[in-house]
C-alpha cells in the first residue's frame, strides 16, 4: 500500500514538475519563446531552401541533387549569366532600381523638408497625398498608371520609360517616411542658429541641415533601391514588351512552368541585392546613431518606419 | 522658441518650403492623382465603335456609366458574386489568422524579448525584403507533388498519396496570404505594445487582477488601435492582390477581384470593364483607407501633444 503510494508520487512529481515549470508566472514566458522560434523558422526557412535549390546540381526544384553553381553561370544556355531572357530581366531590374534611386530620393527629400518645416495650410493636404500612395493598393496604381500612359501621356512609351515614372511615384513616399523621422529629431535649432550667424536660409540648408541629413539620405537611396527592385505590380503593368520584363515578372510568369533551378538562382540573386542594400541602410544608420552616443538600434528605427 | 517668434519665422521662409515641396507634390498630382482620375473617365466612357476598346470620357458631363451597370448587374445575379464573395472571405479568413500569428510574436517581442530583442526584430524585418513572389516562389517548391511537404506528410503518416497542393485549393491561397502577409501586421502590434507603459500592468498586477486578467482587461483594450491598423495594413494589399492565387493554385476557382482586373486590362478591348472593375474595388477599400490615413492624421496629432 505504502509502496504503492510512493510509486504513485513519484510518478506524479515529473508532471506536477513539467506543470509547475510551465506555468510558472515569474518564469519564462515559454509558450511565446516557442511561438515566436516557430513563427521565424516558418518565415524564413522556405526562402532559404528555396534559395538552396538554385544551388542544385540537378535539374530538380524539390530534390536536392549535390551543390554546384550550374544555375549561376556554369550552364553554358539555362544559367542566367547564358539564358538571354533571364540575364535581361536582371539587367532590366538593376536598371530600373537604380534610376528610381536616383530620381525618388531628391525629390522625397526635399519633399520631406518641405514638409517637416512648412506648416501652412497646403501643408496638410501634401501630407495626405503623399500618404496615398502608400496605402492604396498596388493593383489600383498598375491599372491607374497604365491607362494615363495609354490614354493621356501619349509620349511616354510603356516599357522602361513608363516603369521608371511609375516606380518613383510610389518609392516617393517611402523616401519622405524614412526622412522625416530623421528630421524630426534634428529640429530647427541648428538651421536658425546658422542664420544667426549670418548665414542665408539656402545656406543654412545646404551647409547645416542637409550634413546632418547624409545618413537618412543613404538610407533613403537604400530603401528607394530595394522598394523598387522588389516591386512587381507596377512593373508587370507598364512593361511594354517581355523586353522589359523585370526579375520579379519573370518570377511570376515562370514559377508554374519552371524550366529549372536557374529561376531559384534568380531570385536569389535579387534576395542578395535587396538584402544588401537593406543591411547597408541599417548600418549607417546605426553608425550615425552610436557617432550621436545614442542608445538602442537602428533596428528598431526600421521597425517603426510603418512602412 | 515663444509661440509669435515661431509665427513669425515661419512667416519669413514662407516661400521656401512649399517650394522645396513642390517637385514632389507636382509629380504626385501628375503620376498619382491624375492616373486615378484617368481610371474613372475611361470605366466612364463609351465604347469605341471600331474597336470595342474604351474611349475615356475627361468631361463629367459626358459620363456613361453603362459599364458599371453590367458590372452591378453579374455582382447580384451570376457570374462575379462569387468572385467578389471569395475575396471578401480569402481577406477575411487570411487577416484573422495572420492576426492569430501575429499578436503572440509581436507581444514577446516587444514585451519579453529581453536581450533576443534586436536579433528578433531583424529576423522579423527580414520577409519585408525578400520578395514576395519570391516567397510564393519558395512554396511552389515546397508544396509540389515530390516536394518537402508531401514528403515529410506521407512520412508522418498523415498522406497515403501526395496531395496536389497546387491545384485549385482554397487552403493553399489563404496559407499563402496568410505567409505574404504576417510581417505587416506584426510591425504596427510591435509598435503599439511597445508604447504600452509597463507600469500600468504592474498596477493592475498590484490590484489583484490576474496575469490573465491584465492582459484581458489592460493589455489587449490598450494595443487595440495597433490591432485595427495593422488588420488594415494587410486587408488593403490583399483585396488588391491576384499573384498569389495564381502562383499558388492557378484555376479560376480561386480567383479574386484583382485577377478579374488583370485578365480585363490585358485583353484586348476590356480596359473599360477592367477600369470599372478597378473603381469598384477603390469604393470598397475606401472605408479602410479612410479610417488608416484618419487613424495616422490622429497618432500625428498625439505626436505633437
Amino acid at each position: 500500500m505504502s509502496a504503492a503510494g510512493t510509486e504513485l508520487g513519484e510518478k506524479r512529481r515529473p508532471a506536477a514538475r513539467l506543470k509547475a515549470w510551465w506555468s510558472n508566472p515569474w518564469g519564462k514566458p515559454r509558450f511565446l519563446i516557442l511561438f515566436t522560434w516557430a513563427y521565424i523558422l516558418w518565415s524564413l526557412v522556405p526562402v532559404a531552401i528555396a534559395v538552396q535549390f538554385g544551388f542544385n546540381a540537378g535539374r530538380s526544384r524539390s530534390t536536392w541533387q549535390g551543390f554546384s553553381l550550374r544555375w549561376y553561370f556554369q550552364d553554358p544556355n539555362l544559367s542566367v549569366l547564358h539564358d538571354p531572357s533571364l540575364r535581361a530581366a536582371l539587367v532590366q531590374s538593376l536598371q530600373l532600381a537604380a534610376l528610381t534611386m536616383l530620381v525618388a530620393t531628391p525629390l522625397g527629400v526635399a519633399l520631406a523638408i518641405g514638409l517637416a518645416r512648412w506648416s501652412g495650410w497646403g501643408s496638410r493636404s501634401a501630407n495626405f497625398l503623399m500618404l496615398f500612395p502608400l496605402i492604396t493598393p498596388e493593383i489600383v496604381m498598375g491599372v491607374a498608371l497604365f491607362l494615363v500612359f495609354v490614354h493621356l501621356f501619349g509620349f511616354v512609351q510603356l516599357g522602361t520609360m513608363a516603369q521608371v515614372l511609375g516606380h518613383v511615384t510610389f518609392t516617393v513616399s517611402y523616401v519622405v517616411i524614412v526622412m522625416r523621422g530623421r528630421l524630426f529629431s534634428v529640429g530647427r535649432e541648428y538651421e536658425e542658429a546658422a542664420m544667426d550667424l549670418g548665414a542665408s536660409r539656402w545656406q543654412a540648408i545646404r551647409t547645416v541641415l542637409l550634413p546632418m541629413l547624409y545618413p537618412a539620405i543613404w538610407a533613403s537611396l537604400m530603401v528607394a533601391f530595394a522598394i523598387s527592385i522588389d516591386d512587381f505590380v507596377i512593373s508587370a503593368f507598364l512593361m511594354g514588351d517581355q523586353s522589359s520584363a523585370t526579375i520579379p515578372v519573370k518570377l511570376y510568369s515562370a514559377a508554374r512552368l519552371a524550366p529549372s533551378p536557374a529561376i531559384n538562382a534568380l531570385a536569389s540573386i535579387l534576395l542578395f541585392a535587396s538584402m544588401f542594400a537593406i543591411a547597408f541602410a541599417i548600418l549607417v544608420m546605426g553608425r550615425s546613431r552610436k557617432k550621436e552616443g545614442k542608445g538602442g538600434s537602428a533596428v528598431e528605427d526600421f521597425a517603426r518606419l510603418d512602412l | 522658441m515663444s509661440a509669435p517668434d515661431e509665427r513669425r519665422a515661419v512667416g519669413e521662409r514662407r516661400w521656401l518650403w512649399p517650394s522645396l515641396a513642390a517637385p514632389g507634390v507636382i509629380w504626385l498630382v501628375l503620376l498619382f492623382l491624375v492616373p486615378l482620375y484617368a481610371v474613372l473617365a475611361v470605366a466612364m466612357g463609351a465604347p469605341d465603335p471600331i474597336f470595342g476598346d474604351a474611349l475615356p470620357a475627361w468631361n463629367p458631363l459626358a459620363w456613361d456609366p453603362s459599364e458599371f451597370g453590367t458590372i452591378f448587374g453579374e455582382i447580384f445575379t451570376g457570374q462575379l458574386d462569387i468572385v467578389f464573395l471569395r475575396t471578401l472571405v480569402y481577406v477575411a479568413v487570411a487577416t484573422f489568422l495572420s492576426l492569430l500569428i501575429g499578436y503572440p510574436v509581436a507581444y514577446y517581442v516587444a514585451r519579453h524579448a529581453g536581450r533576443y530583442r534586436v536579433l528578433l526584430l531583424m529576423l522579423i524585418i527580414a520577409p519585408f525584403w525578400i520578395n514576395y513572389l519570391m516567397r510564393m516562389l519558395a512554396w511552389v517548391n515546397l508544396l509540389s507533388t515530390d516536394g518537402y511537404v508531401n514528403q515529410v506528410l506521407m512520412f508522418v503518416g498523415i498522406l497515403d498519396a501526395p496531395r496536389e497542393w497546387l491545384v485549385g485549393k482554397h487552403e493553399t491561397v489563404i496559407l499563402g496570404l496568410v505567409y505574404g502577409y504576417v510581417p505587416f501586421l506584426i510591425l504596427p502590434l510591435f509598435a503599439a505594445l511597445d508604447r504600452i507603459d509597463q507600469r500600468v500592468i504592474e498596477a493592475a498586477r498590484d490590484l489583484g487582477a490576474s496575469s490573465a486578467q491584465a492582459f484581458w482587461r489592460v493589455t489587449l483594450p490598450l494595443s487595440s488601435q495597433g490591432i485595427l491598423a495593422g488588420c488594415v495594413i494587410v486587408m488593403l494589399p490583399m483585396f488588391g492582390d491576384y499573384y498569389t492565387a495564381t502562383l499558388l493554385s492557378g484555376s479560376p476557382k480561386t480567383n479574386m477581384v484583382g485577377k478579374l482586373i488583370e485578365q480585363s486590362i490585358n485583353t484586348g478591348g476590356g480596359s473599360g470593364r477592367g477600369a470599372a472593375l478597378t473603381v469598384v474595388l477603390m469604393s470598397f477599400v475606401a472605408i479602410l483607407m479612410t479610417y488608416y490615413l484618419y487613424s495616422v492624421a490622429r497618432a500625428s496629432r498625439e505626436a505633437r501633444t
